[in-house]
């Protein structure tokens, strides 16, 4: 598998996902090495085998054991890197590497990423000469070019996980030479399945990017269980006023400016409740504008970005969660707002609403649906119980074990195994 | 011989518009009223009023040997006068023929044998009156809302003077016993109780798909023991030209029934023909509730949930108070939010989507659901003060209503010696005369205020 991010390094939700995928497939009874750009040696690796990419010769240097072991003893074998560098197959002394003949990756989303996209692939085509596999599993865009590489070294079938399209991430407003539309697309040609991580994925792939249907799937995310710490804090509540939150980025894709609005009619009709707005972005000064003009800032919350465990207290003292989402490829916070025992409202677009029942869902625009979902969940207690308790036991079911299995059922098909 | 009982049920609910948690106290019209008139025509016209003709044709063909039994709700026939008076036309001849007999069911076609007592009575009773007012039919059997039947109900029931009731024929309440005989309730030996055959109604409900023949489907019911007598068929009206469309034969196979059944010297009886004539072989007991819904046969898909708790404590909490009140609009309102359709779509039993209901999700329905009763609650605010118990304001009610009574009764009598005054001609002395009388009336006018003041307090 190649990825990019891997936990407790994580920027986004990539991490958790292709971690979750990982351990969900090994536990289907498969071996998995997983490459990625940066390992900082604290990786959670007792299940699978980590490559490193940036610990990856791709020019010969003669290096004796004890060096390499003080180099790279953090996170990896010293014969390993002896075994790796049997393997490389073309001269690239021209580019520039480091005293190990390694390239240097940041293992971040940097300015230059289009480069370190590449390099990756380079790196991609040494680990496919060693390493001894069945087929190719490449996360998001930022690794479908090493996917490509190595399925053109080894010949082994090539599946790609769409966890996000750069369709979305610009609400459609992409151009066909866009390079990371262009790098998708081109991932998305030479696969030989396409996962995407919901129906709504799917067929913007199979619509935007004019691929084949037959080899493109929906494939849902889960979620982890709460850690026993989690589940067991305390819950931190000042007031007795019931809580409506939205936490995400607040960014056009995420649906604020409707939040807000569907929020302001709630709070009009109920004296009784509090909206939390949690996280940052380049709509957050917009909303606490319309806030304002709307004169309810006195009720109305902003938190700025809230990381880890913080997400989770969030969740614990809040009543109602709200993703009005425009478009969302997954979505797992609702997910884990269930397992909080804190009801959910979901935007039809959201990826997630396909797989669970026990939220309430309605269309982003239509915010009079969405603030009558709040209302309803903040003053009939029954409804709030109901879905804390059904949400709690639907999601709760949904577990990387069963995603491994219907990942490896996949893998199969494509082998034609069975 | 061989007897079919042959029961067809009818029922539309007043479908709610959306309803926003807005609008509560702000708008108090409920009811979706494009949906309600589109669905009861369409249903009216493709079933309803073709299969009632069919039946006519069928009692007319068979020399009135063909006999069979409606229900309808009270809230379709409301919905039947408003917007399709033609179908109640056809129910009409089809009475006036004596072979079509109706059954009485709660008025909103609600749970309230479940929930409420004294609802319940309310509602069957107002349900006969408005049987009688519409058909001059006065219903002797009694048909609950989907066929819900326990011990208690049949008791309720046999306290209104009904003969004969007709349920599902439940198999885990059955057991060994056949339910193609005549029982008895155990409150009151007298009364009759009918299960429904479930085979014979579903191969025709659910599963006929036009390779079903009224010849092989009698010969089902001449094979069957000799001693087994009576064959409760029910099903809804809608089957008939609906569910299953004309052509699917559905219309033909029923004209066929009559003539295969006299082949094969098979009866039809309306269900108090039955009650009356064959005697009961036992009685049956039933205690927890059965119903015809689903698989299970019971109340889950009414109440199974606690949504569904809620809604149903929510609007019958309030029936008592609501009974007060001589407010006809908000009464009419409040019978037509108890129809048992309303809690069927907050069922998450088969999913949270119910392909029957108007809205997209149980959820959905319970919020719209409650926010039309928080709006009825405040109307009944308006109506009563908060602070007085209901057990306060029955008196209290019930005190002006009798001095309303007897203001009027006063008035009367005064209004009609004026008259005498003035015709005996002593108009001029009529003045002085009429200020005493007045005088008289006054203090008894105060004290109906001062009454009704203390009702406000």
């Amino acid at each position: 598998m190649f990825g990019w991010e891997w936990p407790p390094h994580i920027l986004g939700g990539l991490g958790p996902a292709s971690y979750g995928i990982a351990r969900g497939v090994v536990n289907a009874g498969c071996e998995v090495t997983f490459v990625i750009p940066k390992p900082q040696g604290d990786e959670k690796k007792d299940f699978l085998h980590i490559i490193g990419a940036t610990n990856t010769p791709i020019v010969w240097r003669d290096v004796d054991w004890d060096y390499v072991q003080k180099r790279f003893g953090y996170c990896m074998d010293p014969q390993e890197y002896y075994d790796l560098r049997d393997h490389i197959y073309a001269d690239f002394s021209n580019m520039y590497v480091n005293d190990m003949g390694c390239i240097e990756f940041s293992g971040r989303y940097p300015q230059n990423i289009l480069e370190e996209i590449n390099n990756y692939s380079i790196v991609a085509g040494v680990i496919a000469r060693k390493e001894s596999f069945d087929i190719i599993h490449a996360h998001d865009w930022l690794t479908y070019p090493a996917g490509i590489h190595a399925k053109q070294v080894s010949g082994k079938p090539l599946c790609i996980h769409v966890h996000a399209t750069e369709y979305d991430r610009t609400r459609g407003n992409c151009n066909d030479d866009d390079p990371t539309y262009m790098i998708e697309r081109d991932g998305m040609n030479h696969a030989d399945l396409i996962m995407c991580v919901s129906e709504l994925t799917r067929r913007t792939v199979i619509e935007k990017y004019h691929q084949d249907p037959r080899k493109v799937i929906a494939m849902h995310n889960a979620v982890d269980p709460l850690s026993p710490d989690i589940v067991n804090a305390p819950v931190k509540r000042g007031t007795d006023e019931k809580v409506i939150t939205f936490l995400g980025r607040i960014t056009a894709q995420k649906g604020c400016e409707f939040f807000v609005e569907a929020a302001a009619r709630c709070l009009w009709k109920a004296p009784n409740a509090r909206v939390v707005m949690a996280g940052s972005g380049d709509l957050m000064e917009p909303m606490i504008r319309l806030v304002a003009q709307k004169g309810l800032a006195d009720r109305f919350h902003f938190t700025g970005f809230l990381r880890g465990k913080q997400v989770y207290e969030m969740f614990k003292a809040s009543d109602v969660y709200v993703m009005p989402s425009v478009s969302e490829p997954f979505g797992i916070s609702p997910l884990e707002a269930m397992e909080c025992g804190c009801p959910a409202i979901i935007s039809k677009q959201s990826g997630c609403g396909e797989i669970l029942s026990n939220c309430i869902k309605c269309d982003f625009w239509d915010i009079d649906a969405m603030s009558d979902a709040m209302y309803s969940l903040i003053t009939y207690p029954e409804l709030h119980r109901y879905l804390q308790e059904e949400g709690r036991k639907e999601v709760a079911e949904i577990t990387w074990e069963k995603v491994g299995q219907r990942v490896v059922d996949a893998y199969k098909r494509v082998l034609g195994w069975n | 011989m061989k007897t079919i009982c042959l029961l067809f049920e009818i029922h539309q609910p007043y479908r709610l518009k959306k309803y926003r948690f807005y609008d509560i106290g702000a708008d108090h019209y409920y009811f979706d009223d494009y949906a309600n008139e589109e669905i009861l025509k369409r249903n009216a016209y493709q079933s309803y009023i073709p299969a009632a003709k069919m039946l006519l044709e069928m009692i007319n063909a068979s020399d009135k040997k063909f006999k069979v039994a409606l229900s309808l709700s009270g809230v379709a026939m409301d919905q039947f006068e408003t917007y399709c008076p033609e179908f109640l036309d056809c129910v009409r001849d089809l009475v006036a023929t004596k072979c079509c007999e109706l059954l009485c069911e709660p008025y909103a076609h609600s749970l309230s044998a479940l929930q409420d007592p004294e609802e319940f009575q309310r509602e069957c009773k107002a349900q006969s009156k408005k049987i009688y007012e519409t058909f001059k039919f006065r219903p002797k059997t009694f048909v609950n809302t989907g066929f819900i039947y326990n011990d208690e109900i049949g008791a309720e029931v046999a306290a209104m003077g009904f003969k004969g009731i007709i349920t599902e024929g439940a198999k885990h309440v059955l057991g060994w016993k056949s339910a193609n005989y005549v029982y008895n309730t155990t409150a009151k030996h007298s009364v009759g109780l009918l299960f429904r055959n479930q085979k014979l109604s579903e191969d025709i409900a659910l599963n006929f798909q036009g390779g079903l023949d009224a010849r092989t489907y009698m010969s089902w019911i001449e094979q069957s023991p000799a001693d087994e007598k009576v064959y409760t068929i029910a099903m809804n009206f809608d089957v008939v030209g609906g569910i299953h469309p004309a052509s699917t034969g559905i219309f033909e196979f029923f004209k066929a029934l009559p003539r295969f059944a006299e082949e094969k010297k098979i009866t039809f009886s309306m269900p108090q023909e039955v009650f009356e004539n064959i005697p009961s072989v036992d009685t049956a007991s039933v205690g927890h509730p059965i119903s015809w819904d689903g698989y299970d046969k019971d109340v889950s898909a009414w109440c199974g949930n606690e949504l569904q708790h809620e809604a149903l404590r929510a609007i019958y909490s309030i029936s008592e108070r609501l009974n007060l009140t001589k407010n006809d609009v908000l009464k009419e309102d409040y019978s037509y939010l108890l129809s048992a359709d309303h809690f069927k779509f907050m069922s998450t039993k088969y999913g949270t989507y119910n392909p029957f209901s108007p809205y997209e999700s149980s959820f959905d329905a319970f919020s719209n659901y409650m926010n039309v009763v928080s709006d009825i609650q405040i109307r009944l605010k308006q109506e009563f003060p908060e602070d007085i118990e209901t057990e306060e304001l029955n008196p209290l009610v019930k005190q002006i209503d009798n001095q309303g009574k007897e203001i009027e009764k006063l008035q009367a009598q005064l209004a009609e010696a004026e008259a005498k005054l003035a015709a005996a001609g002593i108009a001029p002395e009529a003045a002085p005369k009429k200020a005493p009388a007045k005088k008289a009336a006054a203090p008894k006018k105060a004290a109906a205020k001062k009454s009704s003041k203390k009702a406000e307090k």
